[in-house]
C-alpha cells in the first residue's frame, strides 16, 4: 500500500482500475499473519448464517474465512469448469452440487483431494449415508468431496385447499392413500372434480414435480451403472413419464415451470395444492408463501417410495493454496455436530446418518408446516434411500423431459409427441 | 443487443485528426509516435480480448471439444459445421432470431425516427424528454427483463390482468411461440428506441434549416418536409442504425435467456424463443459441446457479415442510382 501512496496519482488510479478489472480485491491488505481460506460456493449453503464460520475462526484464531457465493449453481458450475480447465483461479474450498458431481468425478476427479486416501478416512466417511458418498466417488475410488446437506423428499400439501375440496387432511391418512403414484393421481382426480375446489387452483404445481421425484424411484433413472445416459430404456423414466404425462394430460397440474416467477407467485396466491418437496424446499415454501399461509401447509411421505433431490458436497482442489487447512475445515464443517447445527439453525437436512439419527434432528417438528414431524418424515426417507446411478447429463435430460411435460400441460401436445420431442432434444444434448 | 454494437461510432469519433506541424526529415513512425502510443492500448486490448478469442474460437470449432476436458480435443475438420446445417435446433434458432429481429428492429427504428422528429421541434422541457428516452438504454438488461418477465406472467402478470379486465382471454406469453417472441421484441424495442432516436436527432440537427425554409416556400407540408428533406438527409444515419440493430438482433442473448425466469438455457419448453446466441450458450455451457458452440458462433459471425454486406451493397446501389 505504501507504494501506492507514494506513486503519482495517475499511476495509482491506473493500478486501482487494473485491480478492479482483474477482480483482485486486496484480500491480503490487512496482513495480520492469518491465513485466508477462500471458499467458493453457490446459492445458500448457510454456513455463515448459521455462525459456523465465526465458530471455526474462534477455534482456529490463525484462520480467516472468506466466502464468495454465486446465486445460481448453474452459473457457478460454468465458472468452476472454466477454472478447472485452466487450472487457475480455484478457491481453497469449492462447493459441489449434485447436478454436476457426476461430471467432476468423471472428468476432474484428479483435480480434487481424495478424502478416502487421507488418514482416518473411515471415520471421516463412515458417518455419512452410503448414498451420499457414492455419487462423489470416482470410478477408481477417489472421494472428491464430503457431503453437506441432502434432499430426501416428501409431499407437501395445502390443508386448506384439501379441506375445501373435501379431501382428507391428516398426513398419516394421506401418506397411506398416496402410498404409490396411482393413489396420488386418484386423489388428484378427486380434487379436480370436487365442486368445492377453490377456483383456479390445481392439484399439483407441475408435471415435473411428479416426474423428477418418480424417475429416481426406478432401478435406473437417466444413467446406467457406468454413468452412461440411457433415458429411452430406463424403468424409472418409463414409469415416471406415464404418471406425469397422465397428470399433465388430464389437467391435474398448474403447468408451471418450477423456480420461475409464476411458480413463486403461485405459492403466495395458493395456486396449487401439492408439490413434491425435498427437505430444503420447506424453507423456500415458507419464504414464498409468506406468513399468511403459516399452518396451512403440511408434509406427508412421498408416493412411490423414497428419493433424494439436491444436496451438495465440499471439495478441496489439489492446487488449493492452503490445502491442509482447507481439508481440516471441510472435515469439521461436515462432521455430525455441525450438520446438526445446520439443521436446527438453517433447516438443512443432514447427509450424515449419525447426525440425522440424533434426537435433535429426528425429533424436530416444523411449526409453519402445521407442526409436522419433519425430522422423522425426512429421516425415514433418508434411511430408506438407495443410490441411483447418475450421469453428468441428468440435469439437462430432466430439463428436456420437464419441458416436454410442460407442453403436454399447457400447449395440448400429445404425450407421445412430447416424448419424441424430449428424445430428440436429449439426443442433441448427449451428442 | 450488446454494448459492442456502438463501437464503430465511437471509433470514428475518436480517430485523431493529424495536426499540421513542421515538416521534419524523420520517418513517419517517429513523427507520429504519440499517435501510435495513444491508439496502442486499444489495439493491444483488441488483440488480447477480441482477435485471439476470435481465432481460438475458429480453431475450437474444428474440434470435438468437451467443456469438461478441453485438453482432450479431437480434430474433426468441418464436421461441426455440417452437423449444424443438419441440426433442427440450429434452424429453429435461426428462424426465431430472424422473426424476433424483424419484430423488434422494424418498429424500433420507425418509432425512433418519429420520436426524433417530434423532439426536433422546440418543445418545452425537451432536455427532460431526451434524457428520459435514454433511460431504458441505461437500465441493465437483467433488471429490465426480470420486470418484463413478471409483467408478461401467465397467471399473475399485470398485462394478462389488464387483458382480462377488458374482456380478453389470458395469453400464455412465455409458453406460446408468437407471444413469447413478441414479448421479447417488446423488451428490445423498449430498450433501444430512445437510443436510436437520439442518434437520429443528432443527425437531424445537422440538416441545414434553409432546406426546410425552401421547402416551406414551395408549399411543402410538415409531412412532406419530413419525407423529402429529413429522411434523405438521414440516410447514412439510418443505414448505420440498421446495421447496428441487425448485428444486435443476430446476437440477441440476454433477453431470451432471462425471459424464462428460472435460468434454463433452452429458450422455452419448445425452444420457441431460443435465439442463435442462446443456442450457442446452451450447446457450450449447458451441454458441454464447446466445438459445436464455436461453430455456431462462427455461423453467427458469417450471418452478420452477409446481412451487413447486403445492407452496404443495397445502400451503394441506391446511392449510385441517385447520382
Amino acid at each position: 500500500m505504501t507504494v501506492l501512496r507514494k506513486s503519482r496519482a495517475a499511476l495509482g488510479v491506473g493500478l486501482a482500475v487494473a485491480l478492479l478489472a482483474t477482480g483482485c480485491g486486496g484480500s491480503d491488505a490487512e496482513d495480520d499473519g492469518r491465513i485466508t481460506l477462500n471458499v467458493g460456493l453457490f446459492g445458500t449453503f448457510g454456513f455463515e448464517e448459521a455462525g459456523l464460520y465465526d465458530e471455526y475462526m474462534e477455534l482456529n484464531p490463525d484462520i480467516r474465512i472468506e466466502e464468495t457465493s454465486v446465486e445460481r449453481s448453474a452459473d457457478y458450475y460454468r465458472t468452476l469448469q472454466t477454472r478447472l480447465a485452466a487450472n487457475s483461479g480455484l478457491a481453497d474450498v469449492q462447493g459441489i452440487e449434485i447436478g454436476f458431481v457426476a461430471d467432476l468425478t468423471e472428468n476432474h476427479a484428479d483435480a480434487f483431494v481424495d478424502f478416502a486416501a487421507l488418514d482416518g478416512a473411515d471415520e471421516t466417511l463412515g458417518h455419512f449415508y452410503d448414498w451420499k458418498v457414492e455419487p462423489a466417488t470416482s470410478e477408481d475410488g477417489r472421494v472428491i468431496g464430503l457431503g453437506t446437506d441432502a434432499g430426501p423428499e416428501g409431499m407437501c400439501y395445502r390443508r386448506d385447499l384439501f379441506e375445501q375440496a373435501g379431501l382428507p387432511t391428516d398426513r398419516d391418512e394421506l401418506s397411506a392413500l398416496w402410498a404409490d403414484w396411482d393413489g396420488y393421481l386418484e386423489l388428484g382426480r378427486r380434487y379436480a372434480a370436487a365442486p368445492g375446489r377453490a377456483e383456479g387452483t390445481s392439484f399439483v404445481d407441475s408435471p415435473a414435480s411428479i416426474f423428477s421425484a418418480a424417475v429416481y424411484q426406478g432401478e435406473f433413472a437417466y444413467a446406467d451403472e457406468d454413468g452412461q445416459p440411457i433415458p429411452d430404456t430406463s424403468d424409472g423414466v418409463q414409469a415416471a413419464w406415464e404418471d406425469a404425462s397422465a397428470a399433465a394430460e388430464e389437467g391435474l397440474t398448474a403447468g408451471l415451470t418450477q423456480f420461475g416467477d409464476e411458480w413463486n407467485s403461485a405459492f403466495a396466491n395458493g395456486g396449487f395444492a401439492t408439490v413434491a418437496c425435498p427437505a430444503w424446499m420447506l424453507g423456500y415454501i415458507t419464504s414464498q408463501a409468506g406468513d399468511d399461509a403459516s399452518g396451512q401447509w403440511d408434509v406427508a411421505t412421498l408416493p412411490g417410495g423414497s428419493t433424494n433431490w439436491g444436496g451438495s458436497w465440499l471439495g478441496v482442489p489439489e492446487s488449493a493454496e492452503h490445502r491442509e487447512e482447507a481439508i481440516a475445515r471441510v472435515q469439521w464443517l461436515t462432521a455430525p455436530e455441525q450438520q446438526i447445527k445446520m439443521f436446527t439453525r438453517e433447516a438443512h437436512f443432514p447427509s450424515s446418518r449419525v447426525a440425522a439419527e440424533d434426537p435433535e434432528v429426528s425429533g424436530a417438528t416444523n411449526e409453519y408446516f402445521n407442526g409436522a414431524p419433519v425430522g422423522q418424515i425426512f429421516g425415514q426417507a433418508a434411511a430408506e434411500l438407495r443410490f441411483t446411478p447418475i450421469s453428468r447429463y441428468d440435469t439437462q435430460i430432466q430439463e428436456a423431459f420437464s419441458s416436454a411435460l410442460t407442453n403436454v400441460a399447457t400447449q395440448d401436445t400429445s404425450p407421445d409427441d412430447a416424448f419424441d420431442e424430449a428424445m430428440t432434444e436429449i439426443e442433441d444434448i448427449v451428442g | 443487443m450488446t454494448i459492442a454494437s456502438d463501437e464503430p461510432q465511437v471509433a470514428s469519433i475518436a480517430a485523431p485528426s493529424v495536426l499540421p506541424g513542421k515538416r521534419r526529415r524523420t520517418s513517419r513512425l517517429t513523427r507520429n509516435r504519440w499517435g501510435y502510443a495513444y491508439v496502442a492500448p486499444f489495439f493491444v486490448l483488441f488483440a488480447c480480448f477480441s482477435l485471439y478469442p476470435f481465432l481460438y474460437t475458429a480453431w475450437i470449432s474444428l474440434h470435438d471439444v468437451d467443456l469438461g476436458d478441453v485438453d482432450g480435443a479431437q480434430w474433426v475438420g468441418l464436421a461441426n459445421y455440417s452437423d449444424l446445417l443438419s441440426n433442427e435446433f440450429f434452424w429453429n434458432a435461426a428462424r426465431n432470431t430472424l422473426t424476433i429481429g424483424v419484430l423488434s428492429t422494424v418498429p424500433q427504428l420507425a418509432m425512433a425516427l418519429g420520436l426524433a422528429h417530434l423532439l426536433n421541434y422546440s418543445l418545452r422541457g425537451r432536455t427532460f424528454f431526451r434524457v428520459a428516452m435514454l433511460l431504458p438504454y441505461a437500465t441493465s438488461i437483467a433488471a429490465a427483463t426480470l420486470v418484463f418477465g413478471q409483467l408478461f406472467g401467465r397467471d399473475y402478470g399485470l398485462i394478462n390482468a389488464g387483458l382480462e379486465a377488458v374482456g380478453f382471454d389470458r395469453v400464455d406469453w412465455e409458453g406460446g411461440s408468437w407471444s413469447s417472441q413478441l414479448a421479447i421484441s417488446v423488451i428490445v424495442i423498449w430498450r433501444w428506441t430512445g437510443y436510436n432516436a437520439l442518434i437520429y436527432l443528432a443527425a437531424m440537427q445537422a440538416i441545414p434549416e434553409d432546406l426546410y425554409e425552401a421547402a416551406a416556400l414551395d408549399g411543402a407540408s410538415k409531412w412532406k418536409q419530413f419525407l423529402h428533406v429529413t429522411v434523405p438527409g438521414l440516410r447514412p444515419t439510418i443505414l448505420f442504425t440498421i446495421v447496428v440493430s441487425t448485428i444486435g438482433a443476430v446476437q440477441l442473448f440476454g433477453e431470451p435467456l432471462l425471459f424464462s425466469g428460472n435460468g434454463t438455457t433452452n429458450g422455452g419448453s419448445s425452444n420457441q424463443y431460443q435465439t442463435l446466441g442462446l443456442l450457442m450458450y446452451d450447446q457450450g455451457w449447458t451441454n458441454f459441446h464447446l466445438g459445436q458452440a464455436a461453430a455456431t458462433a462462427w455461423a453467427m459471425f458469417l450471418i452478420i457479415l452477409v446481412v451487413v454486406g447486403g445492407w452496404a451493397l443495397l445502400a451503394r446501389c441506391r446511392a449510385r442510382a441517385e447520382r
